[in-house]
């Protein structure tokens, strides 16, 4: 890539700073995860895929894919190797990388059969206690409703199901199947899982939104670059402002549960 | 080994930290941080700190050597000890470069060759290709190379470098793991596939990357992966056809376990029924974690394997309430049916990450009034722990690194005795937590000699505080981790090569290190130890005194595993593959920045001067006398 040369010759640097400027306005290279619906996936049905094209529309930019599975430590062997340079949706603040401004805000939800006589109103309910509640596993942790589970005594409810990837929604069909009473799932897997089950399933985003002391259980997402690329990360945060109607538009049509966006994630602060 | 009583004031030498990635199932989840203070005495990576010691030569039986060098740790018993002599203290100064073979792969190198019929064979890193070389021509010229191809998606689930830890030989063939989850095996002359066998799936995050070991003409081979999803497993698979003869979990009811009548634990804590179910949440064993990423042993006596199994999972260990069998300790299993007949658990309800899977070196040593057949396991928690290796009973138990996440283990019930206030809780802040996740050591092997009855330990120096929490996410799924800051110990430097002496249960020697020792190590009749720095430097030192000999500057850090064995032309010679990474070299290899934030698994951050002292770049150094 073009940093190669930049170390080669500084006295070709501002003819190759511009010639990276308009190398980044004529190609997006974006990280994707290939097998990661509805996120991403190697036939561009994600939304993730979608909103990348609305993006380098914007920029009349031509889109182009770095597929890779987005597991740890793929921020250092994939984007900080350059073999792309955009990551389409991360939490906002993310450590690492700098983050543009949010395009959406969601939040962890529960997932119930609408037909239950058990629709629990926030972690705090006591119907939580002694019925099973599946619980997304990461790839060493459970995500914050698993914590904030645990901190209530409920880690024998718990049913952790494994998934990244094409066995992701397995965790919202238990909920339809009856194999367990309820699921916490991060919001844009379960609104798009749901789908399958026509009415049968309901979402409602957990509550409270911060668990005491501090856990986090809504979030902002955001694009993410570089450290390095603020010029990128600043073209984006045009593109995201001129496309944020179509990327409601998008979200909606996969049915991201969307929560609205806070004041200070407004102002590009997590 | 003289410890100071404090730390060293960390904030004055902080560094930025990066997302890092613990071998094989570390807390991935968890940002790092780590202090790097400056190496503060320049001095102490010179001298060997020394203690009192008397000289107690082994007296037990060492497997026949015939100066070649056929399973990952050369004997069964894991000695990594070669009889070899010619090249000893009063000619090792002469020891030059032999032959040089580039692999050229820029991943961490951890494996050891091996060295069977005049071939060398050397396993690399992701792609996984094996390269045979012809010992009987000068310079030692290749003769074939297998290439298995992997899988490319392999490289995204290996958490922290794409690296191989090597190979074994029997029968004709040479046996190796792929990161893909496939055990592979290859006819030792042609170089030809012979068969290959899928063990797991990459999509439930699992990988290969431990050698195996040939047993009773069964290849052993264990699981790595992330804490959580994987469920950890050991699996024999013949040597002749590739079938799975028999798969141990290491969660899960006893018939998956292979528990049953022969199992006879020696701590009542390990006894009853089902507690691979019974220790953990409902249904939280069957992502529970528990690989098998280290190193087997065998007795042949006996016909006993040894094996740790990695930590439980998840990480947060609030979800997770109780002992969590069958994790974070070590199994004693019949080497034909895999029947489970002991274990013991180093770690109950591991807190902060402190895999078992270290090795295992089997050795009969005078313990109280007799000889006991036990092994000597030094553990990522920081305590080298003698064990009688027929029924599980710990006969000692002592520490060989800075502790202050645990007070002792008490022989009389086997319990690790951790400290109450060093336990972690998301967002709550605990300080000066030693060791860190990697451990006081990682999976680096050590060697004993016979001849000095020591052990040498390649280690880590490290503590960690938990701090505030981070943002971060996988797969599109966003989480909440702990911000850990690591700093080097007490002393300033972050690595140990320690000479211990297992029945008086303490240091002999040690000898600092900027940086942790992330290498294996060797020890020869010639009473040498070899082993190499992050840094570079391939070293010989006096396996009595600790005094160096001999140095070389390889061409990168130096992360692989000592062997020596005897030439064609009946010379003795010393191999060693340079090319740094793993988790501890990963800022190098992997290209991470170490000012950046999210490279968070934390050594990286320790590591920060590491890409001032080496560039990666994978390369055979073999050496022997003129």
């Amino acid at each position: 890539m073009f940093s190669r040369f930049l170390k080669r010759s500084s006295s070709l640097l501002c003819l190759l700073l511009l010639t990276a400027f308009v190398a980044k306005a004529t190609e997006l290279r974006v990280c994707s995860d290939p097998n990661n619906l509805p996120f991403s996936d190697r036939n561009l049905r994600g939304f993730e895929n979608r909103i990348a094209e609305a993006i380098a529309g914007e920029l009349h930019a031509r889109l182009t894919y770095q597929w890779q599975r987005m597991g740890r430590g793929f921020i250092r062997e994939v984007l900080n190797k350059r073999k792309c340079d955009l990551l389409i949706g991360v939490p906002v603040g993310m450590p690492g990388v700098l983050t543009t401004r949010p395009y959406y805000r969601s939040s962890y939800v529960f997932v119930t059969r609408r037909n239950s006589a058990f629709q629990p109103a926030s972690l705090d309910d006591t119907g939580l206690r002694n019925i099973k509640i599946g619980v997304q596993a990461l790839e060493e942790e459970y995500p914050p409703p698993g914590q904030a589970l645990s901190r209530r005594g409920l880690q024998n409810s718990m049913v952790g199901f494994y998934g990244v990837g094409e066995e992701a929604d397995k965790i919202v069909a238990a909920v339809a199947h009856g194999k367990v009473d309820v699921a916490i799932v991060w919001g844009p897997l379960a609104g798009f899982a749901a789908q399958r089950f026509g009415s049968r399933l309901a979402i409602r985003p957990l509550m409270p939104q911060v668990d005491p002391p501090g856990l986090p259980l809504t979030f902002q997402i955001a694009m993410g670059v570089r450290k390095t690329d603020a010029v990128l990360r600043d073209q984006l945060n045009a593109a995201l402002q001129q496309q944020q109607k179509t990327i409601d538009r998008i979200l909606a049509s996969y049915r991201v549960p969307l929560l609205e966006m806070t004041a200070a994630a407004q102002a590009g602060q997590p | 080994m003289r410890i100071p009583s404090v730390l060293p004031n960390s904030a004055s030498c902080f560094v930025p930290r990066m997302r890092s990635c613990f071998y094989g199932s570390l807390g991935v989840l968890v940002g790092v941080w780590i202090f790097a203070c400056p190496a503060r005495a320049q001095d102490l990576m010179q001298q060997p700190e020394k203690g009192s010691y008397q000289e107690r030569p082994y007296q037990g039986k060492m497997e026949p050597d015939d100066g070649q060098w056929i399973r990952p740790a050369k004997d069964y018993a894991s000695t990594r000890f070669s009889s070899l002599d010619q090249i000893n203290g009063n000619n090792v100064q002469q020891l030059k470069l032999a032959f040089t073979f580039s692999t050229g792969l820029e991943r961490g190198h951890e494996a050891a060759p091996l060295v069977v019929n005049n071939t060398m064979y050397i396993v690399t890193p992701f792609p996984n290709k094996l390269f045979a070389l012809d010992l009987t021509k000068p310079g030692g010229p290749m003769k074939w190379v297998y290439e298995p191809k992997p899988t490319p998606a392999s490289q995204g689930v290996a958490c922290c470098d794409v690296v191989n830890r090597g190979a074994s030989y029997f029968d004709g063939k040479i046996f190796y793991n792929t990161l893909d989850d496939q055990t592979v095996a290859v006819d030792a002359n042609s170089g030809r596939e012979v068969w290959r066998v899928r063990l797991g799936d990459i999509n439930k995050g699992e990988t290969l990357t431990m050698a195996p070991l040939v047993a009773k003409g069964k290849v052993i081979v264990g699981n790595s992966g992330g804490e959580m999803g994987v469920r950890g497993w050991l699996t024999a698979v013949d040597a002749k056809t590739g079938k799975i003869a028999w798969r141990a979990y290491a969660t899960g009811p006893d018939k998956e376990v292979l528990i049953g009548p022969k199992f006879k634990p020696y701590y009542a804590s390990e006894r009853g029924q089902d507690l691979g179910v019974k220790s953990w949440p409902p249904d939280a064993w069957r992502i529970g974690g528990g690989g098998a990423w280290g190193w087997i042993s065998y007795d042949p006596e006996l016909n006993l394997l040894y094996y740790g199994t990695a930590n439980p999972g998840p990480w947060n260990a609030d979800a997770r309430p109780g002992d969590n069998k069958w994790t974070a300790g070590v199994f004693a299993r019949d080497a034909d049916t895999g029947e489970a007949v002991w274990f013991y658990q180093f770690s109950p309800h591991d807190l902060y990450d402190y895999d078992g899977v270290n090795e295992n070196i089997l050795l009969d040593l005078p313990i109280g009034g007799g000889t006991k057949k036990v092994l000597v396991h030094p553990d990522r928690n920081g305590y080298v722990y003698v064990i009688d290796r027929t029924n599980g009973k710990v006969e000692s138990a002592n520490v060989f690194a800075p502790i202050t996440t645990s007070k002792g283990v008490n022989l009389q019930t086997g319990q690790l005795e951790y400290v109450k206030d060093k336990e972690t809780k998301l967002g709550v802040v605990v300080r000066n937590l030693c060791p860190t996740a990697p451990g006081a050591k990682d999976w680096q092997p050590s060697a004993f000699s016979p001849r000095t009855g020591l052990l040498y330990i390649p280690h880590n120096n490290l503590c960690m505080d938990e701090e505030d929490m981070q943002v971060n996410y996988i797969a599109g799924t966003p989480y909440v981790g702990a911000n850990v800051r690591m700093y080097n110990a007490p002393g300033g430097y972050g690595g140990l090569f320690t000479a211990w002496d297992p029945v008086a249960g303490k240091a002999v020697w040690n000898i600092p290190d900027r940086f942790p020792v992330w290498s294996g190590a060797l020890v020869t009749g010639g009473d040498l130890v070899f082993y190499g720095t992050l840094d570079g430097w391939f070293r010989a030192v006096d396996a009595r005194t600790g005094r160096e000999l001999w140095r070389f500057k390889t061409g990168s850090g130096i992360i692989g595993q000592p062997i020596s064995y005897k030439g064609p032309d009946g010379k003795q010679y010393i191999a060693i593959l340079s090319g740094v990474g793993g988790w501890a070299g990963a800022i190098v290899s992997g290209g991470l920045d170490g000012r950046d934030s999210s490279a968070a698994l934390g050594f990286a951050g320790a590591m920060k001067d590491l890409p001032k002292y080496t560039t990666p770049g994978g390369m055979l150094y073999v050496f022997s006398l003129p």
